[in-house]
């Protein structure tokens, strides 16, 4: 979601003075900064070998992987791919590949 | 393994840089402390994380403050609610970096304890200015490199030594403060909740590393922390009515070098250097050791 639209969502000027100085809005992040741009290096599950602990998502600074029944997922669009998943894994499940390869 | 609460306060898109130490230590604090929280933010890291407008990063009111202003803040908050007859049902958070805590903050942080403010004073050490660009700060520990404490032929390093921040609101005589590190998040959770419980000022010292400021590989951020505890570069204790407890013991003690070498701020440092703080670390750890028992004795 773009800025404009987020505005115009949010506080939906009908004119310039509908427009305030400063306002609290209700618009969460995850709207609008897909963070999983920056990133270098992409986590990859192997649901293999997975053994649904749910140490990934203890560590998970950006809240971006989660277990599910087949194994832990990644969400993609959010992951900075910092790596602390991978490092952390005690089953070694997780491998950070080039983002370039998978472009 | 214990489980930590599923509740998420904290959204997914944060600008923090990948691996951050301070979004960790904000996740498991909301996590501890729920909703029903009210955080005042000075300038640091976490005056920018929460989003760029018109987002929002946390499902918490937020009160953003002046650098040397967080006690103060809070201290306000919770008059305001006293006034209005909330109690203490909703907790009021001062959440300062190292800078706002130890440095700028810490005459108005002073000034809450002392007022026997019922808040919780929490300090999240990244050892720098890291929000403006690494700059040293009291926090800083000796050694390490900074763009204000640059490594060249004319100054190399810190040093001067990291600033007791448990000691100093110790001196206060506070009810509680303890040290928690989000490379133990089962037990900093416990200690955020034990706080909570507690009537009066409270302080919690966070220990998160910056991957930027320090140098380090992002993927390490947690094992750095586990490392800082098990090397006794960062014990982790609790002062309950001035009584010490050391409730994370290493089982088997690490060199420093282990801890240090996986970061590129003491890369400069010689060994020698690094021996004289093995040195202050033994001895601090020692110190620690010993206040324990001696207060522990005086309980009984």
């Amino acid at each position: 979601m773009s800025k404009k639209e987020v505005f115009r969502i949010v506080i939906d000027p009908k004119d310039h003075r509908d427009v305030p100085l400063t306002w609290i809005t209700d618009c969460p992040s995850y709207l609008m900064t897909k963070t999983g741009s920056w990133r270098t290096l992409r986590p990859i599950v192997d649901n293999e070998k997975c053994i649904k602990c749910g140490i990934c998502w203890k560590f998970c600074p950006d809240v971006s992987i989660h277990v599910e029944e087949e194994g832990a997922v990644v969400d993609y669009e959010f992951c900075k791919g910092c790596g602390i998943c991978a490092h952390e894994c005690p089953v070694d499940a997780i491998i950070m590949e080039r983002e370039d390869d998978h472009v | 393994m214990a489980k930590l609460p599923d509740e998420e306060l904290m959204f997914q898109g944060t600008t923090a840089c990948p691996g951050c130490g301070a979004a960790h230590a904000m996740r498991y604090t909301l996590k501890a402390l729920g909703k029903d929280t009210i955080m005042n933010l000075p300038a640091c890291c976490w005056a920018v994380i929460p989003g760029v407008w018109p987002s929002r990063n946390l499902d918490i009111p937020l009160l953003y403050n002046a650098f040397e202003a967080t006690g103060a803040a809070s201290s306000g908050v919770r008059a305001g609610l006293d006034v209005n007859g909330i109690g203490r049902e909703v907790t009021v958070v001062g959440f300062a970096g190292d800078g706002g805590t130890a440095d700028i903050g810490i005459q108005a942080l002073s000034g809450c304890l002392e007022r026997g403010t019922d808040t919780i004073q929490i300090m999240y050490d990244n050892e720098a200015y890291m929000n403006t660009g690494i700059q040293r700060s009291g926090a800083t520990p000796y050694g390490a490199w900074t763009t204000t404490t640059p490594v060249g032929s004319r100054q190399a390093w810190k040093k001067n030594p990291k600033k007791n921040m448990m000691e100093i609101v110790n001196a206060h005589g506070i009810p509680y403060a303890a040290t928690v590190s989000i490379g133990h998040p089962e037990s900093m959770i416990d200690k955020l909740r034990k706080a909570k419980e507690i009537p009066g000022p409270k302080f919690i010292h966070i220990y998160a590393p910056c991957p930027t400021g320090w140098r380090s590989d992002p993927s390490i951020t947690v094992e750095l922390c586990r490392l800082a505890v098990d090397s006794c570069v960062f014990p982790l204790y609790e002062i309950e009515n001035g009584v010490y407890n050391v409730y994370k013991k290493p089982k088997k003690k690490i060199p420093v070098r282990e801890y240090m070498k996986l970061q590129g701020r003491f890369r400069h440092l010689p060994e020698n250097e690094v021996d004289r703080i093995q040195v202050n670390v033994d001895r601090e750890w020692e110190l620690l050791l010993k206040k324990e028992a001696f207060t522990k004795e005086q309980v009984v």
